[in-house]
């Protein structure tokens, strides 16, 4: 599974992305390899805007048919937008995750340059690809 | 007959397959203070003749006095029809079955039950069962605290006249959560919450309000006004209901302007007998906007490949097998068995039934209060009206006289001088459908001996 990661971006090990924008605030979203591995999304929890969080705090959920997962914040900072078209199209993440399928933009004055950057991240997507084992998207079913 | 299945050559089968010595070595992580070891306490085995003897006997020396206690649980009429369809083995299990979609007898009926209660409660969604009034509270409460994002605060207004074993069961499940629960007074002239004592708190940070509906002491709150207030200061209304006074009462979907939030209670009434205190099961309804943070299972209707109807459990991502730590509750079960019972019940009932079975209860607790409230020093504690039980004013402590009752083979009902104390002598009486006239003036002639 070949999955797109464009070079302009930077990336957490958690699978976001993040796009940094003239007016100082970045946006973010998960990218097209976590999307793939969640499958189908059927719903996605935003977070309010003016909430402030820092740095690998969770503060959204991506729900598909087989799994959920956080999203987690990738630096400090405050939530000033987030993607409203979300609550009725989750969907827009598997078609567009770069584009149309955002989640929210961060108010942060916190330095990018400390996530990763695509060749780093391509780098944990092959090696997830190739050990599927505890990957975000195949929780082990118990009960 | 052995009930644990592994033989010793199974069990050493599978010890070696895991590499474990004996079985010791397997539970040696458990720090040996926390294993009971022996059990001194326990008699020898008897066999099954013995033990049916011993039961006959012991049920035979049990009094089967007259009922007018309620309090939380009560003695209704069961259609010969529910228990024996509920026995049958098909349903006879009383946890949703692993492999569920394979048991789509069982999902039907669990989504017949969540269709009624959906009905009953005028809300969108209902899950398939908590396990009982009480817990299924505690699980609202939970869900409003996660639901409420106008909210800040793991603060819950609970009001004094809501039963007190349910907000005991609450604070026990919630306490360590952070969660605070804020004492509502009750009015004590009318017995129901006042909106009036809410002013105090308006402005105030809270998750939710909890709604009674007929409150501990059998009256009936002003839901309407008190929903409003909730919704108006960004609280969620969490309605704590009787199943059986939805049949006369206005149900929460339709309290106050917008309807109560989230809807829980006892579903005992519905086709449970009393049966010393258990099993029952609670309910647990939401708005369609909360369903996300709903603990429990949730049957849904589908169709499969062929485009035949099937039902299948949904939003399993709710649940702790995906969701696991940040699951909306460690519940994974319901129960199936009593949920079974009531669906049948509500079934074999009908709208019109439980319409007359909630009027004959109203009817009889009346009867019941006109006639002992014409015994001297026997009052009225309130003024408001009540659906099917009423708190009446004794010149003796209720103790006393709940014993001289059962002298003559009457459960005279429920003493609150150990809730409320502050309400003096005071006895809670009900008086469901299956009480006739002769059983009223039976009660009433006992009490006028026993004060």
């Amino acid at each position: 599974m070949s999955s797109i990661i464009p070079a302009e971006l930077r990336y957490t090990e958690s699978h976001e992305w993040v796009r940094a924008n003239d007016d100082g605030t970045v946006t973010v979203g998960i990218t097209d390899h976590a999307q793939h591995l969640l499958g189908d999304l059927v719903f996605v929890e935003i977070p309010e805007v003016g909430r402030t969080v820092t740095a690998a705090e969770s503060c959204a959920v991506v729900e598909s048919v087989k799994a959920a997962s956080d999203v987690y914040s990738p630096l400090d900072g405050a939530i000033v937008e987030v993607n409203e078209a979300l609550a009725d199209k989750p969907e827009l993440i598997n078609e567009d995750p770069y584009g149309e399928g955002w989640i929210f933009r961060l108010k942060t004055t916190a330095a990018l340059e400390g996530l990763l950057d695509a060749k780093a991240y391509e780098a944990i997507a092959i090696a997830e690809d190739e050990d599927d084992e505890g990957s975000l998207a195949n929780p082990k079913l118990a009960d | 007959m052995p009930f644990i299945p592994h033989t010793p050559a199974d069990v050493q089968a599978m010890l070696a397959a895991i590499g474990a010595p004996n079985l010791e070595a397997l539970f040696d992580e458990i720090p040996p203070v926390l294993r009971i070891g022996e059990l001194p306490a326990l008699p020898e085995a008897l066999n099954e003749w013995q033990v049916s003897r011993l039961l006959d006997t012991r049920a035979a020396a049990m009094p089967r006095p007259l009922c007018f206690l309620g309090a939380g649980a009560y003695e209704h009429h069961i259609p010969a029809a529910v228990w024996e369809i509920v026995g049958r083995g098909e349903f006879y299990s009383a946890y949703t079955p692993y492999q569920p979609e394979a048991s789509q007898g069982t999902l039907q009926v669990l989504y017949e039950y969540q269709s009624m209660m959906a009905g009953l409660t005028a809300m969108d969604v209902s899950n398939a069962s908590l396990y009982d009034g009480a817990s299924a509270l505690a699980e609202a409460v939970l869900m409003a605290v996660r639901a409420n994002r106008k909210s800040k605060s793991k603060r819950i207004l609970m009001p004094r006249a809501l039963h007190p074993l349910y907000r005991r069961t609450v604070h026990a499940i919630v306490h360590n959560q952070g969660i605070e629960l804020v004492e509502l007074p009750y009015d004590p002239v009318g017995g129901h919450t006042p909106v009036e004592a809410l002013a105090t708190y308006a402005g105030q940070d809270f998750a939710a309000l909890a709604i009674p509906q007929p409150n501990f002491f059998g009256t009936l709150e002003d839901v309407d006004a008190l929903t409003d207030w909730a919704h108006r200061q960004n609280l969620l209304a969490i309605a704590v209901v009787n199943p059986t006074a939805l049949a006369v009462l206005k149900p929460p979907g339709e309290w106050g302007g917008t309807g109560a939030d989230i809807v829980c209670g006892e579903g005992q009434p519905l086709g449970s007998p009393l049966s010393s205190g258990g099993p029952y099961f609670g309910f647990l309804c939401c708005r369609q906007e909360l369903v996300r943070q709903m603990p429990g299972r949730l049957v849904g209707r589908t169709v499969d490949l062929d485009g035949k109807p099937g039902f299948t459990l949904t939003l399993q991502a709710r649940e702790q097998h995906i969701r696991r730590s940040k699951a909306t509750s460690n519940i994974c079960t319901n129960q199936g068995l009593m949920v079974t019972a009531a669906t049948l019940y509500l079934a074999l009932l009908g709208p019109k039934g439980l319409e007359q079975v909630a009027a004959a209860c109203h009817a009889n607790t009346r009867a019941l209060v006109e006639r002992l409230t014409q015994i001297p020093g026997v009052s009225r504690a309130f003024n408001r009206p009540v659906f099917h039980e009423a708190v009446l004013k004794l010149p003796r402590p209720a103790g006393e006289v709940l014993d001289g009752l059962l002298a003559h083979g009457i459960l005279g009902g429920f003493d609150l001088s150990g809730d409320y104390p502050e309400l003096g002598h005071a006895l809670l009486v009900c008086a469901t459908e299956t009480r006739d006239e002769a059983d009223l003036q039976r009660y009433a002639e006992a009490l006028a001996e026993v004060v």
